[in-house]
């Protein structure tokens, strides 16, 4: 009987690291299409496939941290912020995503300094 | 076998940061900036004129008049007017000589702005940043305001205040000095001294107006410094224009659409 539930719990844990592999899987398709896009200068395009990136992966830092880039060069600093924070919070050592986060802040702390 | 051990790890290396570079994909962006003042129902923009004081070196009114059309021609959509621009030291003594004519103020105007006679004589004096206030009166004459947006077809007016001063602060200053050592080899390092330093101030005070109906949208004020060694003869125009050139982004940024363009980081 334990045997039977010790090897039930491992088909599930392999499945769950299949599904959760899959997923990456298909985020970072989504993502790398995103780049390829963003380098064209579709920005647009790019948005929509890290929104799906992140919809898809919602651990997925790098797509939060491309996704807090489109959305700043969209002027929708809101959702930037967000989506930097998000993706910091996801990898809080990454230092690339630190940077990107202190030059957007950078902008978006003026603002709010001329709008008071 | 070192030399070997010592290859094979800096290819290693080389490849490992491979490897990590193919991850990273600098982008160039431009992030949009929104206009702090909805200016959609303009199509003209009036520069006035301008309350200025400080030094006589510089003709502060015409300069910043100039320059600010300048601007707006190539940064902004709006049209802009070509006009004489207005002495509005000339328009707050005609309205104080006004005021003094209407009894039950007398007293009171007297106390906070100077009369005719006085201002002919501070034409020939430099006026305080504190003086300047007396005058800002006249930006809250909508009927004043109201009639020359009638006679420019509703325009979005600009007008204000502009401080040009000379200043001079002493204190240590960090500066790099070139040495070189018993090899010949140079070197430049950071020196601290104490320096007497000279330079100017611009205070400007920005004042927009709607010309539909004289009343004021929007006021910006600004400070900026600019300090040279004394050794340094700057001519007081030229750090005008240094100093106008640091706050024009943030002004237009008032009128117009800006961006500004940076690179970020695109991560795998």
């Amino acid at each position: 009987m334990s045997v039977r539930i010790v090897l039930a719990a491992g088909l599930i844990a392999s499945l769950a690291v299949t599904v959760y592999a899959d997923e990456r899987s298909d985020a970072k398709a989504q993502v790398e299409f995103g780049i390829s896009v963003a380098q064209a200068g579709l920005w647009q395009e790019a948005t929509y496939r890290w929104e799906r990136a992140v919809d898809i992966d919602p651990s997925y830092a790098a797509a939060w941290n491309n996704l807090g880039i489109a959305y700043e060069h969209e002027g929708l600093f809101k959702k930037a912020l967000e989506a930097y924070e998000k993706a910091l919070d996801l990898e809080p050592r990454n230092l690339m995503i630190q940077e990107n986060y202190d030059l957007f802040r950078e902008i978006n702390d003026r603002l709010d300094q001329d709008a008071g | 076998m070192t030399g070997l051990t010592k290859t094979l790890g800096s290819v290693g290396l080389l490849l490992f940061v491979c490897a990590c570079t193919n991850n990273l994909y600098e982008v160039p962006i431009e992030t949009p900036l929104q206009p702090k003042l909805d200016v959609s129902a303009f199509q003209r923009v009036l520069i006035a004129g301008f309350v200025t004081g400080g030094t006589n070196d510089v003709d502060a009114n015409l300069e910043t008049a100039r320059l600010l059309r300048s601007q707006l021609r190539t940064e902004s959509r709006l049209d802009v007017i070509d006009s004489e621009v207005i002495d509005l030291f000339t328009v707050a003594e005609d309205e104080s000589a006004a005021s003094r004519d209407a009894p039950e103020v007398e007293s009171t105007e007297k106390t906070t702005r100077p009369n005719a006679d006085e201002l002919d004589q501070e034409e020939e004096k430099t006026l305080s940043e504190e003086e300047l206030e007396a005058y800002e009166h006249i930006f809250a004459n909508v009927s004043y305001w109201r009639q020359l947006g009638e006679e420019h077809q509703s325009p979005l007016i600009v007008t204000g205040t502009v401080y040009f001063t000379p200043h001079q602060r002493s204190g240590m200053v960090t500066r790099e000095r070139e040495i070189y050592d018993d090899f010949g080899r140079r070197q430049v390092v950071p020196i601290r001294a104490y320096r007497d330093r000279r330079g100017y101030v611009l205070s400007p005070k920005f004042i927009f107006i709607d010309g539909r109906t004289g009343v004021t949208l929007y006021t910006e004020r600004y400070r900026e410094e600019v300090l040279y060694d004394v050794s340094q003869n700057t001519p007081a125009l030229s750090s005008y224009f240094e100093l106008m050139d640091r706050l024009l982004p943030s002004f237009l940024g008032a009128l117009s659409d800006q961006s500004i363009r940076g690179t970020r980081m695109l991560l795998k």
